[in-house]
């Protein structure tokens, strides 16, 4: 026999379209170089859905953008974004100035502030001076350029962490000596490497894995990458910005 | 923080709604009529309820180092958003190398840090034996427990020196949850509204056999970091050093906003 | 002093949540706790993670726990709970052996365990899997918060139990030889530690048979932190402080003699 009741009483019916996939994504950026990372783990509830889910996408040779968040969504927001950059390109003969893309992700945001892709973004790359710059972005537009920024599901053990080990954040310097406003590039890639480890340690949804965009300045040397292993380079052109790509491992559990 | 500790998931149901943009919106906007795959949106409005935990904020944190340990707190003392003073110490003495912290509703911490010196005094009394840590670490347990179903919001650390049976010291921290479940750690301990933040910082910053002044500096570190990305933690802080023989106190000059 | 629960702050509780601030709630189960029957006698098995939202709360927990000598009982759901609840019912089958002069049995234990939970209606959020070897044999027990049981030859709980019943379905078989057992129920928590994002780090596994009992406390540790890139020691004097008090534990006193000569004392 049909629940009589339920037909009697209105009953609302609700669907959710959003879903959080966890995951945590950090750039930095130095003097010449940025550095632009996510852990590979997708995951719902209490469920892995995959191991390795990339977080982060080479948008050209200067500029990398991570997404985090709702997972198709953040997908779906990079395939457009890698599309505008591809017509700019047809239409100018060049790749789109990093500042530019920032701008541009930003109106592709609020053109749906009433129904957001529900993503955290953050832009890394080499501005049209050579300098490392990280652009972050709230799921509806609004965005500034920082030194250093993280953001997803451990984004809250991550920033604190960060603010003392790159900004020198509390730490009063030795007598007669001031702290450094950028970092080389082999202490950011191992402040990396241990935000994400330990934020493995804490939250169960970040691990499986670990994948760290380079971009160096034109002209760079590549001083502090070589000899890394399980390097590789993703650049078009080797006289331009050039962007690599490290992986680690993280825990499983 | 402001959970029961579970093998599991505990909900925030009728809570902060996860994944709101941090830098949209922070007042509730519920649209009666609205349809219905709009009114899904209503996950990324951020309606905010605050938690009695949250409401009065405040942290604490523990470590252990080589034969000392340290414990810290915050001093704001605040009523939702607004700063009610900036002078609450949370951190209070147990014996000589003991000290005990607790987090969360202001009137519990005051209510527990009574209780807790009553029954300290009586123990002295009845048992004339020396409190030890593990011993308080149980007692501590105890008494929140027996409210399982009406609970204290409050979590506390309890950070000292035991007493072995060589008749030297060993570091000994210990913190619970609201309802006394225990958690023995070897590195650290935190808890308070900023309870995520010091668990990734202190994942980072921590180091195993660190001397008393190395281990101040870390701890100090570890929670002004903390604190400083926390609405309702800061306002100053101070840190307790408990070595074999003497308690270095410090208040630190930390941002005041 | 008197037993049982205080709720006198219940009242206060209810007005503090009515006036819209959220009273910390819990809800259902998390961890992977296994047990499984083997030739000589019972095999159990957890993980040792405890979460708090999706935050790590301990990385190394104990989740089985102590009932009698040949009695163990791993526990999910409340982590207060399951420990106060073991505790308690450890005591009362010490005293149970105590007066009847005979060994506890699992199913005592197992019927205290579910008349308290059924008692208390689901309030007291322990998930169980009790295991142990008494004169009448092995016996292997799951109980449910609201106090209902089940006895099986294999058994799972917690957020990892379907993924560890996944492997006792598909190897699990009669008559296990003790390596074979232990060997099964590691990959069964294993499979929860991987799998189930509310279980991780290590298996602490107990066996159990009619001669002894062994606890394996961290019987495999495959989650080890591995060494950090960087160490992160501060330079002293880094961090700036405005006032510094020392309490001196240590009494020293100096004697200084007042004038005269020393005593003749040859």
């Amino acid at each position: 026999m049909p629940n009589m009741s339920a037909i009697v009483h209105p009953q609302q019916r609700h669907f959710n379209p959003y879903a959080e996939n966890g995951g945590t994504i950090l750039a930095i950026a130095g003097a010449d170089f940025t550095v632009i990372a996510g852990d590979t783990r997708q995951s719902e509830g209490y469920s892995i859905q995959t191991r390795y889910a990339p977080k982060v996408f080479r948008l050209t040779d200067r500029a990398v953008l991570a997404v985090n968040g709702f997972a198709a969504d953040g997908n779906m927001f990079v395939k457009k974004v890698k599309q505008r950059l591809e017509w700019y390109k047809h239409a100018h003969a060049k790749d789109m100035p990093l500042r530019a893309i920032a701008r541009l992700i930003q109106t592709m945001l609020y053109a749906q502030r009433f129904f957001p892709y529900y993503v955290y973004n953050i832009l890394g790359g080499i501005e049209e001076d050579g300098s490392g710059a990280v652009y972050s972005f709230d799921p509806v537009g609004s965005y500034e350029r920082e030194a250093c920024r993280a953001a997803g599901a451990a984004q809250s053990l991550v920033q604190p962490f960060l603010d003392n080990q790159i900004y020198f954040k509390n730490q009063t310097a030795a007598p007669g000596r001031s702290h450094p406003s950028h970092l080389p590039l082999p202490d950011v890639l191992s402040i990396v490497v241990d935000s994400f480890t330990s934020a493995t340690e804490r939250h169960i949804e970040v691990g499986d894995g670990l994948e760290i965009y380079i971009v160096l300045a034109k002209g760079r040397s590549l001083q502090g990458v070589e000899g890394l292993h399980g390097l590789r380079e993703l650049s078009t052109q080797e006289d331009g910005e050039r962007v690599f790509v490290l992986q680690r491992d993280l825990k499983k559990d | 923080m402001s959970q029961i500790w579970k093998y599991v998931r505990v909900t925030p149901s009728g809570g902060r709604v996860r994944g709101v943009p941090a830098r949209s919106s922070t007042t509730s906007i519920s649209l009666p009529g609205t349809p219905d795959h709009l009114s899904s949106q209503s996950t990324l409005i951020l309606r905010f309820v605050m938690s009695i935990m949250e409401h009065n904020g405040g942290s604490v944190v523990a470590m252990a180092g080589k034969n000392c340990v340290a414990i810290a707190c915050d001093l704001r003392l605040g009523a939702g958003a607004q700063t009610i003073a900036t002078n609450f110490e949370k951190i209070f003495p147990v014996t000589d190398r003991m000290y005990l912290g607790l987090a969360g509703l202001a009137s519990d911490v005051v209510t527990l840090r009574e209780k807790f010196r009553y029954l300290t005094n009586m123990f002295l009394i009845k048992e004339s034996r020396p409190l030890e840590p593990s011993t308080f670490a149980h007692l501590v347990s105890s008494t929140l427990y027996e409210r399982r179903f009406g609970p204290y919001f409050c979590e506390p650390v309890l950070a000292g020196l035991e007493r072995t049976p060589s008749g030297s010291y060993k570091p000994y921290i210990v913190g619970t949850d609201l309802i006394g479940c225990l958690n023995f750690a070897k590195d650290f301990i935190v808890t308070g509204t900023a309870s995520d933040k010091l668990f990734g910082v202190a994942e980072g910053l921590w180091e195993p056999d660190l001397e008393p002044e190395d281990l101040f500096e870390t701890i100090s570190q570890t929670l002004m970091n903390a604190v400083d990305r926390d609405a309702y933690s800061g306002w100053g802080a101070v840190v307790h050093v408990i070595t074999p023989d003497k308690v270095i106190t410090r208040t630190l000059k930390g941002r005041m906003d | 002093m008197s037993a049982g629960f205080d709720f006198s702050n219940h009242s206060r509780n209810t007005f503090l949540s009515e006036k819209g601030l959220k009273v910390p709630k819990a809800t259902s189960t998390g961890t992977t706790i296994v047990g499984c029957l083997f030739k000589d006698g019972i095999v159990l098995g957890a993980d040792t993670r405890a979460t708090e939202g999706p935050i790590v709360a301990d990385k190394n927990c104990e989740k089985i726990h102590f009932i009698s000598d040949s009695i163990r009982c791993c526990g999910a759901g409340t982590a207060a709970d399951t420990e106060f609840i073991t505790a308690l019912i450890s005591s009362n089958i010490e005293l149970h052996a105590l007066s009847t002069g005979r060994k506890p049995r699992v199913v005592t234990a197992m019927t205290m365990l579910k008349q308290r939970l059924f008692q208390y209606q689901g309030h007291i959020g322990a998930a169980l899997v009790l295991g142990g070897v008494d004169p009448s044999g092995a016996h292997l027990f799951t109980i449910h918060p609201h106090g209902s049981t089940d006895k099986l030859p294999y058994v799972t709980m917690g957020s990892g139990s379907l993924a560890a019943m996944a492997v006792f379905e598909s190897s699990w078989k009669p008559d296990l030889s003790r390596e074979d057992a232990l060997k099964l129920v590691t990959a069964a928590v294993s499979a929860g530690i991987f799998n189930d994002l509310g279980s991780g780090s290590n298996v602490d596994a107990c066996v159990i048979t009619a001669t002894e009992t062994e606890m394996l406390r961290g019987y495999v540790k495959p989650n080890e932190r591995t060494q950090k890139e960087r160490t992160y020691g501060f330079r002293r004097g880094t961090t700036a402080w405005t006032a510094e008090k020392i309490r001196n534990l240590v009494v020293s006193e100096e004697i200084t003699p007042i004038g005269g000569e020393e005593m003749d004392t040859s």
